[in-house]
């Protein structure tokens, strides 16, 4: 089995009233267990894409998906990944609580125990206080850590996260990041990360992908040679400040 | 756009009535009666053109007994259809939500329906059901209400917000599951607009239903008897009775929206602006 995600020249293609749109083109792309990956990349290069083609929530036009050692539905079916979209998706009709329960309830898991483990959760992205609260009374950013917080209730062997801080004021967002690290450090998780800011894919990650558009490719993939854990020290380190020049010019095309 | 008419969009007002804001109300009503029987007496209108509201209120007390039951009787044919309506409404609005081929063959004919005016079938229900059998006035009811429900429920099913289905996809999520948790109640704030255009309209039909004939007993025949007795004030006090019930109604339906979907922008009960 090996790797958790491996694409083979994945290409898609979506079909519009005015045409095709060549999203992805050629896509090579393995990723071991237990990685923390970001894509990186200019807004419409197909990073939400290439996520979706592996929560099989879309399916490639071309080329070979392999996902936890089984086709992305199957995955998808035996709930491999937890997924965080760029919008929070929350339901107004169940409070913070029961947005979180939703993915166990799904999974059959019992009331009590459905009940514990999303406290936790909330308590882990610091909504202890709001368990009971109703989504439209929470903040964007606060229902973006409920949304976070539903992905990681099952404890899955995959997560993907679309922009998941894109939401969050500076403060808040370091301190996601820290939990994040945490919690990839202390599972197996493996981490599939999409976001648009170079610091934030360097701290996280243990690669950093680099994409381009039109077509959408992959144009660089640079593993992040940091130690774990990760901190204010990182921060400060100074390959930390190499690797976001190296990430910013492999951005530009060099 | 034909059937357009009587379909609507779950209205987003942020709804807290408190005794506070009936207050402005309450000075109008005053206010307006007080101006309809000066104008009355002053200008001496003809009853038969408007009769003073004090007048009005002396027949609906002293015919309190004929004009209630008369009033409960339509009722029940109203209540009846509109119950009747309401569960075919939902049913078929599932099967039709489910199945796009049946959805393109039935909602254009279902949106022409709607558009026109179906309290006419009355006398073909009573030629159906019999003149004197409150089911025939309890039939056209269940017409004018299917439609609305119908259309309204349906849309809102299909409402659902694209990325809430595919978060439930991403889970694996069945059918059914997806139907219960997500469909459904998106659903809820369509079938409750549906419900308040609807339920004065369950009474607009029991009652013009019964000018065709039937029962004496009932308030569509009490308010012609007495018109053609030049009664005026009985017949308007006949229709008070039923601004009455249809009050009550619509008062109901807006507590068990309140019941069943407190989480709507509509009836969220925190402060909204
Ligand atoms: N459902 C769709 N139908 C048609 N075109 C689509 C669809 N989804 C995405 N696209 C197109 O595919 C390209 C990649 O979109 P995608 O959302 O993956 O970009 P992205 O890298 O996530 O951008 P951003 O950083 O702005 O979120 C864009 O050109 C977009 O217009
Ligand atoms: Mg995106």
């Amino acid at each position: 089995m090996g790797e958790i995600v491996a694409a083979r020249r994945v290409s898609k293609v979506f079909k519009t009233g005015k045409g095709a749109v060549e999203a992805l083109r050629d896509i090579d792309l393995t990723i071991d267990p237990g990685e923390f990956v970001s894509l990186i990349g200019p807004s419409g290069c197909g990073k939400s894409t290439l996520l979706r083609l592996v929560g099989d929530l879309l399916t490639p036009t071309a080329g070979e998906l392999v996902v936890n050692g089984k086709t992305p539905a199957q995955s998808r079916l035996d709930h491999d990944y937890g997924i965080a979209f760029q919008k929070a998706t929350l339901l107004d009709w169940r409070t913070a609580i029961e947005n979180v329960e939703l993915p166990l309830e799904l999974m059959n898991v019992g009331r009590d125990q459905r009940r514990a483990r999303a406290t936790e959760m909330l308590e882990m992205v610091e909504l202890g206080e709001f368990v009971n609260a109703n989504p439209w009374q929470l903040s964007g950013g606060m229902q973006q850590r409920v949304a976070i917080a539903r992905a990681l209730a099952l404890r899955p062997p995959l997560l993907l996260m679309d922009e998941p801080f894109g939401a969050l004021d500076e403060m808040t967002r370091e301190s996601m990041q820290q939990e994040l690290l945490r919690i990839w450090r202390e599972t197996d998780t493996t981490i599939i990360f999409v976001t648009h800011s170079i610091p934030e894919a360097v701290f996280l990650s243990t690669r950093v992908v680099v994409m381009a558009s039109r077509p959408g490719r992959i144009v660089d993939s640079m593993p992040v040679d940091l130690s774990h854990p990760r901190g204010v020290d990182t921060r400060e380190d100074e390959r930390f400040y190499t690797t976001l020049t190296e990430v910013r010019e492999a951005l530009r095309g060099r | 756009m034909v059937g357009e008419r009587m379909t609507a969009s779950p209205d987003h007002r942020a709804g807290t009535a408190g005794v506070g804001r009936l207050a402005p109300a309450a000075v109008a009503l005053i206010a307006l009666v007080g101006l309809w029987e000066a104008a009355v007496r002053l200008l001496q209108i003809e009853a038969f053109l408007l009769p003073a509201p004090s007048a009005v209120f002396t027949e609906f007390v002293a015919d309190a007994s004929v004009i209630w039951s008369a009033g409960f009787k339509t009722l029940i044919e109203a209540v009846g259809g509109l119950v009747a309506g309401t569960i075919g409404g939902i049913l078929v609005a599932f099967v039709v939500a489910r199945w796009e081929a049946v959805r393109l063959g039935a909602m254009p004919f279902a949106a022409a329906v709607n558009a026109m005016p179906i309290v006419a079938v009355a006398p073909i229900t009573i030629a159906l059901f019999g003149l004197t059998n409150p089911v025939s006035r309890m039939a056209v009811v269940a017409l004018m209400v299917f439609f609305p429900v119908m259309i309204n429920t349906t849309r809102g099913l299909l409402s659902a917000d694209a990325n809430e289905l595919e978060l439930m996809r991403s889970y694996g999520a069945s059918g059914w599951s997806i139907l219960r948790r997500v469909r459904i109640p998106s659903a809820h704030p369509y079938f409750f607009s549906a419900l308040k255009i609807v339920v004065p309209l369950s009474l607009i039909g029991a009652i013009v239903s019964e000018y065709f004939g039937g029962p004496q007993d009932v308030l569509g025949q009490y308010i012609t008897n007495r018109a053609q007795l030049f009664q005026f004030p009985d017949a308007w006090a006949a229709m008070l009775v039923a601004a009455i019930l249809g009050i009550g109604m619509y008062s109901l339906v807006l507590l068990a929206e309140r019941l069943v979907m407190p989480w709507h922008v509509s009836v969220r009960t925190s402060d909204q602006r």
